[in-house]
């Protein structure tokens, strides 16, 4: 009696409240004004994913999705953006270029509405039905497969990730960096001034940096000796969000 | 039986016009990293969906890898982003118009 239209009642109920959840989550990343925000409208929107990979039988897969995705890239982008400083309110009225947010909007619905009707009319698989073997194959669970898939089907791919993830680590870091010049011109203050003046003058040159507190931190540290360098040097890091902040 | 796939395809295909809405709307970077992931979100249901319809695992072994991408790709571009913001002060795509001519 708890069967309708062919699907059982609590599995029309699950997936009902998980795309709410997941559609709001989505909407509210698009249109909340701080980033804050945002980010936490994406857990939401992760979290109706992972009950919907649940409802599907891919349960290794809903909790790698948590794990991964709400407990690291998450914290990831709360981080850089408590980092930043740039927790505030963002203007979403403001429009540099006219009328690009209505064709945006317009364009994509009707792409959607383009897909939704090719999909509803269309073919939507060909090819071969089976290439890595059945969800449960062997009477196994899903995890039991998919770590075998992985292990020998895709194991060229998995290699490869881990080379990824090598060098996605070792950019991270060059690119998060401190310029190196700015920690190493104080204690060198007195015996490699000489050689490392040219790159800051190069940097100041070159980088226009917004802000007068950050760029007269900058100047203070080229003349200043050992204490005061080493002071100047380090407050425009600090400045930089304050600088931020009069700029917007 | 539980809920037929053109349900979870639909709810993909919404999911990822969302997500590409909000790439072009927003001006914050962060926030345009976000949608990116809702798109990469929307693409792994429609993986674990057709895993489940064709009752083959290889959907779910490319989600896993999907994850895997996506994290390398917010931690590089979160430092892209750290590291321009070191020198320009800016969050927003708008401030960054160094190659303006």
């Amino acid at each position: 009696m708890n069967v309708l239209l062919g699907v059982t009642v609590p599995d029309a109920i699950t997936f009902g409240i998980c795309a709410v959840v997941v559609l709001s989550g989505a909407i509210g990343v698009i249109v909340s004004r701080n980033a804050v925000h945002a980010a936490l409208s994406l857990v939401l929107t992760l979290f109706g994913i992972a009950v919907l990979f649940i409802e599907q039988h891919a349960y290794f897969l809903a909790a790698v999705q948590v794990i991964v995705y709400a407990g690291a890239i998450v914290v990831l982008f709360l981080f850089v953006i408590m980092f930043l400083g740039v927790d505030r309110e963002e203007d979403v009225r403001a429009e540099p270029l006219r009328g690009q947010r209505p064709l945006a909007v317009v364009l994509t619905a009707i792409s959607l509405a383009g897909v939704l009707a090719l999909s509803a009319t269309a073919n939507w698989v060909t090819g071969a039905h089976r290439v890595a073997g059945g969800v449960n194959a062997g009477g196994h669970t899903d995890t039991f497969n998919l770590g075998k898939s992985i292990f020998t089907t895709y194991l060229w791919a998995f290699e490869i990730t881990a080379a990824l993830l090598v060098i996605a680590v070792v950019g991270a870091v060059v690119l998060a960096r401190r310029p190196a010049r700015a920690e190493d011109e104080e204690p060198a203050a007195d015996g490699r001034a000489a050689p490392l003046a040219p790159i800051e003058g190069s940097q100041g040159a070159g980088g226009p940096i917004e802000g007068g507190a950050s760029a007269g931190g900058q100047g203070d540290g080229d003349e200043g000796d050992g204490a005061a360098g080493a002071d100047a040097a380090r407050r425009p890091a600090a400045g930089v969000p304050a600088s931020a902040e009069v700029s917007r | 039986m539980s809920i037929g796939p053109a349900w979870y395809l639909g709810l993909a295909a919404v999911l990822f016009a969302l997500g590409a809405v909000g790439v072009m709307v927003r001006r914050n970077v962060l926030v345009m990293f976000m949608c990116v992931e809702l798109m990469l979100n929307a693409a792994n249901l429609t993986f674990v969906t057709f895993s489940r319809v064709l009752g083959d695992i290889g959907g779910q072994s490319l989600v896993f890898f999907v994850l895997v991408v996506a994290a390398a790709e917010v931690v590089v571009g979160l430092g892209v982003v750290v590291a321009i913001f070191r020198r320009r002060a800016a969050a927003t795509a708008d401030d960054l118009h160094g190659m303006k001519g």
